[in-house]
């Protein structure tokens, strides 16, 4: 409050009691109304959801928690968990050898990400379901040697197998192009600093670059997660019932769509919410011994951070 | 620190030349620091100080000529009268000999300054918690900052955190510490604390090469001083000497500008 007449440069400050002590706070009335404004579409959006009887709202809770709904849902979480750990340990890897002194790796890596990011998902699920087409069975041997047998490709690939090759193959492009740039973001000082310890590189690595790495890693592959999930229903098109399919299957023969797609949803979004809460912890995790105006992505999880800090703080 | 016997000179710098393309920043250095020594860089920015300093532990690798360690060859075996550059992880083992401070201190961010200061000693040298649990706290005593143990480096002051690196490099108990502008990132009032905690560890014995634009620091903790100036050591000697009676009209031009 004193600095407001220290700044007035030149002239004499005025008297301590010449200026009142109570401050009148800036009024936001425009906040008010456009919250009004809102309330009011709200009302009207529930109200049009409980008045339309085409929703079906008991069809709804009539298959909510049914059987085949819920093994769709199980498989869609099964195809993601996979999916994820493929691409990130494999994005890793790609994201190792794109940033390695050795240029066979380099090159390597940059192919796999090429390749795997410029053609669709799709293209690459059906392509794996119909390797049997290329390849009627798999043998593991020396080109034109002797090896061992695998067994038909169908039999090996199966409809699962397809999927998870697709969806995990190629999320690793991604992931890969992802954990290169939280590697780029560590300052090469920190490198430095832990080689002039006698660190090997990949000690390097794993003690100081991976772990501030995933301070920018984590937000999008939270994204990625969440993208995963619902990426998880192309898989249909390779006959592999998981919660939309699910979905699919069961109005194909009751002509309710609506309904079930309202079903498939209310699953998505549950997960999606749960996913949300957890990238929060994540991101506080990862985010310490960082300031808050640099930690992770702005809004959310601040507040809860910056209370933390600052209790951090008052015990220096 | 190190109370071994003076066999011979801690760090030999032979012939040391770096390019960058076609640039030549380092034409040839030739420099010998004694046990205990502390030896004083000057030179304007640009002339070559730092990259020399990176040279001697290969952060850099230089284009020709080498440095030796209590004389171990450091990045380099000598086999069939030729220099064969040794693997990253062996010069990464030779790295745990010769510490280093830098300009931009480059703590460890997600680590709390006793982790910091273990790091070194426990993952790379393999020494048992308890024993570098001891170590780092005595380092940190050292430097003054045992209270701070627990504090994240984005906690503490550029002062601070600078001690901090000292700490880290006192707890690989290295044959020599190499400082690269160890002040220069600083707020002026916070450059004596960290200046205070080299000139103690000068006066411990600690073999230091200090590049530095503090020249009272080189005038009272120096045992020689080194003027350098586009790649080339253009003065050396006793502070006295260097400073308060330069031969080289480029010595005595840079000193007039800094003082």
């Amino acid at each position: 409050m004193s600095t407001v007449h220290d700044q007035r440069t030149g002239s004499v400050p005025p008297r301590a009691d010449e200026i009142p002590t109570e401050v009148v706070r800036l009024r936001y009335p425009g906040r008010w109304v456009t919250a009004c404004v809102l309330v009011l579409l709200g009302v009207l959006l529930v109200q049009q959801l409980i008045v339309n009887k085409r929703f079906q709202w008991d069809v709804f809770w009539q298959y909510l928690f049914s059987p085949q709904i819920l093994v769709g849902l199980q498989r869609t979480l099964i195809l993601t968990v996979i999916a994820m750990a493929i691409g990130i340990v494999l994005g890793t890897l790609l994201a190792i050898m794109r940033l390695s002194r050795n240029p066979v790796m380099r090159t390597a890596s940059g192919l796999y990400i090429w390749f795997f990011r410029g053609t669709p998902l799709l293209v690459q699920l059906i392509f794996w379901y119909n390797l049997a087409a290329l390849y009627p069975s798999l043998v593991v041997g020396i080109p034109s040697g002797p090896g061992i047998d695998l067994g038909a490709t169908n039999l090996v690939i199966s409809t699962w197998g397809a999927a998870i090759l697709g969806l995990g193959l190629n999320e690793a492009a991604y992931m890969a192009e992802i954990i290169r740039g939280g590697l780029l973001s560590v300052d090469r000082g920190q490198v430095q600093a832990a080689e002039s310890i006698g660190m090997t590189d990949s000690l390097v690595l794993r003690r100081i670059v991976l772990p501030q790495a995933l301070r920018v890693i984590v937000p999008p592959t939270g994204n990625q997660v969440v993208g995963m999930l619902k990426y998880t229903s192309l898989v249909s098109v390779i006959a592999l019932p998981e919660l939309l399919y699910s979905a699919q299957l069961i109005y194909t023969q009751n002509f309710q769509p609506i309904p079930l797609l309202l079903v498939a949803c209310f699953w998505y979004l549950l997960v999606t919410s749960l996913l949300t809460i957890g990238q929060g912890f994540l991101e506080r995790h990862y985010g310490r011994g960082f300031k808050r105006t640099d930690a992770g992505t702005p809004g959310r999880w601040n507040r809860l951070q910056a209370r933390l800090k600052t209790k951090e703080s008052m015990g220096r | 620190m190190s109370a071994t016997p003076n066999g011979g000179p801690v760090l030999e710098i032979v012939d040391l030349h770096k390019s960058y393309g076609g640039t030549e920043v380092l034409k040839g250095v030739h420099l010998t620091v004694n046990e205990g020594e502390v030896m004083c860089v000057l030179g304007p920015s640009g002339s070559g100080k730092s990259t020399m300093l990176r040279c001697i532990n290969h952060l850099e690798t230089p284009t020709r000529g080498y440095s030796r360690v209590r004389g171990e060859l450091v990045g380099y075996r000598i086999k069939h009268d030729k220099l064969h550059e040794l693997r990253r992880r062996d010069i990464a083992r030779q790295r745990t000999r010769i510490g280093m401070v830098f300009q931009s201190f480059n703590l460890f961010p997600h680590l709390t300054v006793m982790e910091n200061v273990m790091e070194g000693p426990l993952r790379v040298l393999h020494r048992d918690r308890s024993w570098t649990r001891q170590k780092a706290l005595a380092a940190l005593t050292e430097v003054g900052l045992e209270a701070k143990r627990d504090a994240y480096p984005g906690q503490l002051s550029g002062g601070q955190m600078q001690r901090v690196a000292i700490a880290r490099a006192l707890a690989m108990e290295p044959e020599l510490i190499l400082f690269d502008e160890p002040t220069s990132a600083l707020d002026p009032e916070l450059v004596g604390e960290v200046l205070e905690v080299m000139r103690r560890l000068a006066r411990e014995g600690m073999t230091m090469v200090v590049v530095t634009h503090e020249i009272a620091f080189a005038k009272n903790v120096a045992d020689a001083v080194v003027f350098m100036d586009d790649g080339v050591v253009v003065e050396q000697g006793p502070p006295a000497e260097v400073l308060a009676n330069p031969q080289e009209p480029r010595t005595r031009a840079f000193l007039n500008s800094v003082l």
